[in-house]
């Protein structure tokens, strides 16, 4: 007798329902596996997304039992309750269909709340040389390896009921901007993060750092941006050579 | 409007925040005080008229009132209700401006 697994699956829109598959339990399977046997075996009409299964490309989270997660890395008997799942898309983005949600919003608000880099050279110049040491690099570090998943974005009650909120993502790459070297005009990047929507309305109950798979701290960075408008611009440390001359940056 | 205003507001609402605890500590006793001994307005006013101190302490509890409460109302505001920024924005203008001269009226008043 093979064991299996009773699985809810969201199907259509956001006005769609949960639909339940028996599916096959198999040894050291994920999520995603599950998601795939279904669309595979039972349901060949399932929209899913997921491109590098190991953790990499952000693009296959879900929720699974209430809960945002990466399914690829997520074992199934990590999550299974009562020998049953279930698995609905991304809160606080629009459905697509079924367990598709539409990325736009959170990369759109990114853009919007300016996280994204500006340099001060041209490829013709030299390669900045950042020590490994520099407190900015380190500060950088402890943000910068985001594989911009939204599960943050998921977690975070006050994107779900303020649509203007940066949300924890984009905070968090605008603190690893605040403490690179070669970004150009900080205090405007800072005065951004500042915005109405900006960091200024999180509430600092860390649901986005619980979730992160990748154990990144977005609320720490958000608070560090809050401390930085009493503190200044964080010292990024000298650059031992071609340094960039990123001019008031330093101004605190 | 300025690019770093709503920092500047952020460093001032938690600024006044820093400020107000103590102050409203220190009102708060004086009221158990004034209630306990049974003083009456006289007897209070008789301690407040031309008494400095007494005026900058309540002058700055009063500016940092005014200051505090509309930027708390505004973020409540912006987060809870539907209102335009501008609806918004406009009704905090309005309640720190209410705040600072009825409060600064009290001030003269018993002084
Ligand atoms: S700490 Fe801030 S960004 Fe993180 S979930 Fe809470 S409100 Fe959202
Ligand atoms: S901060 Fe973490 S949870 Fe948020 S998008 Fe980046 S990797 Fe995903
Ligand atoms: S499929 Fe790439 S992170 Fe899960």
């Amino acid at each position: 007798m093979t064991n299996k697994i009773s699985v809810s699956i969201w199907r259509g829109k956001s006005d769609g329902e949960y639909q339940t598959y028996e599916v096959e339990l198999r040894e050291n399977q994920t999520v995603l596996d599950i998601v795939t046997e279904v669309q595979r075996q039972h349901e060949p009409s399932l929209a899913y997304r997921f491109a590098c299964r190991v953790g990499v490309c952000g693009s296959c989270a879900m929720t699974v039992n209430g809960v945002p997660r990466w399914t690829c890395r997520t074992h199934v008997n990590q999550v299974t309750k009562n020998n049953s799942l279930t698995i609905g898309p991304l809160r606080n983005l629009p459905v697509i269909k079924d367990l598709v949600v539409d990325m736009k919003p959170f990369f759109k608000k990114w853009q919007t709340a300016g996280a994204s880099f500006t340099g001060g050279k041209t490829r013709h110049d030299p390669v900045a040389t950042i020590s490994s040491e520099s407190p900015g690099r380190k500060a950088a570090d402890a943000g910068i390896e985001c594989i911009n998943c939204a599960v943050c974005y998921s977690a975070c009650d006050v994107v779900g009921w303020d649509d203007s909120y940066a949300g924890p993502a984009a905070l968090n790459r605008i603190w690893t901007l605040v403490n690179d070297e070669r970004q150009v005009n900080k205090r405007a990047v800072l005065d951004a993060a500042f915005a109405d929507g900006g960091c200024g309305s999180c509430h600092s109950q860390g649901n986005c750092t619980r979730h992160c798979p990748v154990e990144l701290s977005p609320s720490e960075s958000i608070a560090a941006l809050k401390r930085s408008a009493f503190m200044g611009l964080p010292k990024t440390g000298a650059v031992e050579s071609n340094k960039i001359d990123t001019g008031a940056d330093r101004e605190s | 409007m300025r690019a770093s205003l709503q920092r500047h507001f952020y460093v001032a609402q938690r600024a006044t925040a820093l400020l107000l605890a103590p102050l409203v500590v220190v009102h708060l006793v004086l009221i158990m005080i004034a209630v306990k001994n049974g003083l009456t307005a006289d007897e209070i006013l008789s301690r407040t008229r031309g008494n400095v101190l007494w005026a900058v302490f309540y002058g700055l509890f009063v500016v940092a009132a005014a200051v505090h409460a509309p930027l708390g109302v505004r973020n409540v505001l912006r987060e809870w209700t539907p209102l335009s920024q501008q609806l918004v924005d406009a009704f905090c203008v309005f309640l720190f401006l209410l705040l600072l001269l009825a409060g600064l009226r009290a001030v003269v008043a018993v002084y």
